[in-house]
């Protein structure tokens, strides 16, 4: 395994407590992400991985405890803020617009850089204008990245599959994020196309040194590439650490990784 | 004071109206997840249908006795409803299963417009009588505690009272009933309910019948007391706000929020109304559902609805 | 084989993300416009002009406002009325009550009365959506009929709300023939159009169409909802005030606010649905329809029943309007929810590969 320089604590996650009226999506949950590193998050389903990227995007707001991103504590995160902070995700289910080809719908990732004002938009003169193809120059970047380039005209509902998650990254990653949370960006997949996605996560890790916050079933694919792992189970955490660690944890055992008798 | 009560009541009475036809919107929604927005115009249509009936029965029988053509009218045209109620599901909501709300809203649009020009067509456009033998005159109530009276409509009573008793009916329905639990199970999901095996096209079928049914109530009372006429569709309208404010999936919703919309256009029309130009009450409803759009979106009894991502 | 692109290679982004990409289109419309700009005006007679071509144009403006909300945004709306109401009215207050004001300037103003009562009336678009939208867009709808009939101010003290304007002229040119009224519109049309379909094509397009498809996902990427959806409907309230505007001022001359009623907003709806959800050419297409439509149906109705022997009535006429405006809303909702302008993309796909299949 590549070594890696980890940084210094950027994400701190205190004891979130999550619940929508009486089924507790995750009680007091406390761990943190270091800066550069590839931190999964794994557990059975419905144990609140996904509710967990949630609280931190800012689509929940936890009932109690407060998340902390480079030293900046708050106990509910609002998207846009979440957004211009650097950090960006993609979906278990895809969040696609389905309305849009590929190229727009990746484009729409660079919002938040975007300047110029409807007026000028509008005129398309300029300003506008230019702006509008350095954009568009950056995201034919992450095209040829994710290897989309013969799709990106493409209504995106009508791609398959495996392609649409590519596009779903793409959009993440217009955003030029300093940490990505990855919704179970395999799920679906074959093995080469696994194989693809894991290559790309890590080339985003090594050439943007952009944290990766992943949530993942499949296990060789965690192991193999994460630096630390956390582990849920009915919405508590049952495990931290290296994988090594976790993977030889009896609570991790018996609720997920599964024991022979 | 006096003229605070009479005005109140006028209120009720009205709202009660009001509720009726909501009920017809809330029924469909809770059990197909289809905001009909047709429901007005079906009020209309039942409306002339059992007025035109009642006018024709005589004629095509040759018995001219009132009640007779009345009740043989009022069959007619729950008969025509039921037909209407089968036509919409074959030939709309059939082919609009699992669209997204908005289309099946549209879809409700295309289907007023087309009842009202079919109504007009078949039944004419004049303005027509309904008369259901409901007392027309006004009774005195409280004359020992207010001078003179308050002024009460015996027709608006009787009309409270029918509504009364087709929301207790109704409710029944819906709670006890095998065939209410599954038009419940259908409003939350059509494609799970399809799946445990729900007959979705009879389902359908059944509640815009029921639907149809309390659209001709509605009509048979609200013609009685303001005639049958196109306006009729632009009174129905205000039954909207009324299902905002007590919300989409409650039947008691129906009711309070019609009684309230009621008094409230009445009252502020009549206290508010002077300072400024009056009138109001043509959007007095509307903008309360606004407001309260605002603050409580699911209305008073509705349900939250939390998107899962 | 006509329509190839074939050997149509684009060598930078601008031309590739121009508006008419293929060279063919370029030429279609340009002769389009030519038509537009020069033919019609020469053969089109008086009758056409009034009662086709001017609705139309202007029908056209309104349903292009529309569709940036309803289409574009995802945000349905049932005041569209209002919106030319409020457009309408506001041009008439600057030009009948500040002396010498010039037309333009009069309807760019009551555009943006439209604009903020557009963003007033849009606010609820934060908290719902849907049908609840639809309800709270009919409060503008009605405040807005009662509005202009019982605030004397709002109408110069006109007792019913009726007014009129007259003598209208732009540089110099007086706008009263059938001719001037027809380019007047056509030229505002056109430079509306461009500078929407820019908006649509560009970043806060991208964002509106992004809050339409999954809003919680927009929400994510950083898109501000409310910024989104009130300048949907800041700029839809715009084009339709103008459209409302104009309206008023070129087509009907004198006017009152019944015509301005929830009938015209279902009628736009309707335009929009038909025409194509979410595409610009839709909202012509929408508008072309619902204008020759009932014309259609007066001169052919009347006519096919004669075969039979019966004989129908203007009321029957209208009532069949009805019933053939609900029966097709409903059909193209079942067969092509995406409208007349999805049907002319397929046959361009078609026209594409052709002598081909696919």
């Amino acid at each position: 395994m590549k070594e890696r320089k980890l940084g210094d604590v950027i994400l701190d996650v205190q004891n979130i407590s999550l619940a929508f009226g009486g089924v507790k999506a995750l009680t007091d949950i406390s761990f943190n992400v270091r800066e550069h590193e590839i931190r999964s998050i794994i557990g059975p389903n419905g144990a609140g991985k996904s509710s967990m990227l949630n609280c931190i995007n800012g689509v929940y707001t936890p009932q109690h405890g407060t998340i902390t991103f480079r030293g900046q504590t708050f106990d509910h995160m609002n998207s846009r803020q979440v957004a211009e902070m650097g950090v960006a995700r993609t979906f278990q289910n895809l969040a696609l617009f389905k309305g849009m080809s590929v190229l727009d719908n990746i484009m729409s990732g660079r919002n938040l850089k975007i300047k110029s004002n409807i007026l000028l938009q509008a005129l398309r003169i300029g300003p506008a204008e230019r702006e509008e193809i350095r954009h568009r120059e950056f995201v034919e970047h992450i095209i040829d990245f994710l290897e989309i380039q013969a799709y990106r005209k493409t209504p995106v509902g009508q791609l398959p599959y495996g392609l649409q998650k590519r596009v779903d990254l793409g959009r993440a990653l217009a955003m030029e994020p300093q940490v990505l949370l990855l919704d179970e960006p395999m799920a679906g997949m074959n093995v080469e196309e696994k194989q693809d996605m894991c290559r790309f996560i890590l080339d985003v890790n090594d050439e943007f040194g952009t944290t990766v916050v992943l949530i993942e079933h499949d296990m060789g694919v965690v192991m193999d590439i994460s630096d630390r792992v956390v582990v849920l189970d009915y919405g508590k955490k049952i495990g931290d650490g290296e994988p090594d660690e976790v993977r030889n944890n009896e609570d991790v055992i018996r609720a997920y990784l599964g024991t022979s008798h | 004071m006096a003229f605070f009560l009479e005005t109140l009541i006028g209120g009720l009475m009205a709202g009660m109206l009001y509720s009726l036809v909501a009920l017809g919107f809330v029924l469909i929604f809770k059990a197909s997840g289809v905001f009909n927005f047709a429901q007005g115009a079906m009020v209309l249509f039942a409306a002339l249908a059992m007025a035109r009936f009642a006018e024709w029965v005589p004629r095509w029988t040759g018995i001219d006795n009132p009640i007779f053509a009345n009740v043989v009218a009022f069959l007619l045209a729950g008969a025509l409803m039921f037909v209407v109620a089968w036509l919409v599901e074959r030939l709309v909501l059939r082919h609009l299963v699992n669209q997204e709300g908005a289309t099946l809203l549209m879809a409700t649009l295309g289907i007023t417009y087309f009842m009202e020009g079919l109504g007009q067509t078949l039944f004419g456009s004049d303005i027509y009588k309904i008369d259901v033998g409901m007392p027309k005159d006004p009774v005195f109530a409280l004359e020992s505690v207010f001078e003179g009276g308050i002024l009460i409509n015996k027709e608006d009573v009787i009309a409270a009272a029918i509504a009364a008793a087709l929301v207790a009916a109704l409710s029944v329905f819906f709670q006890k009933t095998t065939t209410g639990r599954a038009l419940r199970a259908v409003a939350d999901d059509h494609q799970a309910a399809q799946s445990i095996g729900i007959p979705l096209n009879r389902i359908w079928v059944i509640v815009w019948c029921v639907a149809g049914v309390v659209a001709l109530v509605s009509g048979m009372i609200w013609g009685s007391k303001l005639g049958v006429q196109f306006s009729l569709t632009t009174v129905a309208l205000r039954a909207l706000p009324v299902v905002i404010l007590g919300g989409l999936t409650s039947v008691p919703g129906a009711i309070i929020g019609g009684l309230i919309i009621g008094v409230g256009e009445k009252l502020s029309e009549v206290f508010l109304g002077p300072y400024v130009g009056g009138g109001i009450e043509i959007w007095f409803a509307y903008v309360l559902a606004l407001l309260f759009l605002l603050v409580r979106p699911q209305g008073l009894f509705g349900e939250k609805i939390i998107d899962r991502v | 084989m006509f329509y190839r692109e074939n050997g149509q290679f684009k060598t930078s982004y601008v031309a590739d993300q121009q508006i008419f990409p293929i060279a063919q289109d370029r030429t279609i419309i340009l002769l389009l416009l030519a038509v537009a700009f020069v033919v019609t005006p020469l053969l089109a007679s008086d009758y056409t002009f009034r009662a086709i071509l001017i609705p139309f144009l202007i029908m056209s403006l309104a349903a292009l406002g529309v569709n940036v909300l309803v289409g574009y945004c995802g945000q349905i709306s049932l005041g569209s009325g209002a919106f030319m109401a409020v457009g309408a009215y506001g041009a008439y207050n600057f030009f009948v009550r500040v002396p010498d004001m010039p037309l333009i300037p009069a309807l760019i103003l009551g555009g943006l009365c439209a604009t903020f009562f557009g963003i007033l009336f849009g606010l609820p678009s934060l908290r719902v959506k849907g049908l609840y939208l639809a309800v709270a867009t009919l409060a503008a709808q009605f405040f807005s009929d009662w509005m202009f009939l019982r605030i004397k101010w709002l109408t110069n003290d006109s007792p019913s709300g009726s007014v009129s304007v007259s003598s209208l002229q732009v540089f110099g040119l007086p706008i009263d023939s059938a001719q001037s009224k027809y380019w007047f519109c056509l030229v505002i049309l056109v430079v509306m159009a461009l500078l929407t379909k820019n908006l649509v094509r560009g970043a806060i397009g991208r964002e509106w169409m992004a809050i339409r498809d999954m809003d919680v996902a927009a929400a994510v990427i950083g898109i501000r909802p409310m910024y989104a959806k009130l300048s949907a409907f800041a700029v839809s309230s715009f084009i339709i005030g103008v459209a409302g505007a104009l309206w008023a001022f070129v087509y009907l001359g004198a006017w009152e606010p019944a015509a301005f009623s929830v009938d015209v907003s279902f009628r736009l709806l309707f335009m929009v649905i038909i025409g194509g959800l979410g595409s610009i050419m839709g909202a012509f297409f929408g508008a072309a329809f619902i204008v020759v439509l009932p014309i259609l149906l007066n001169q052919f109705l009347p006519a096919l029943f004669g075969l039979f022997g019966v004989e129908i009535s203007t009321a029957d006429i209208s009532h069949a309007e009805l019933m053939i405006f609900g029966g097709l809303i409903v059909w193209f909702l079942i067969v092509e929810p995406h409208g007349l302008a999805k049907l002319w993309s397929t046959a361009k796909q078609k026209l594409r590969v052709w002598p081909f299949p696919y």
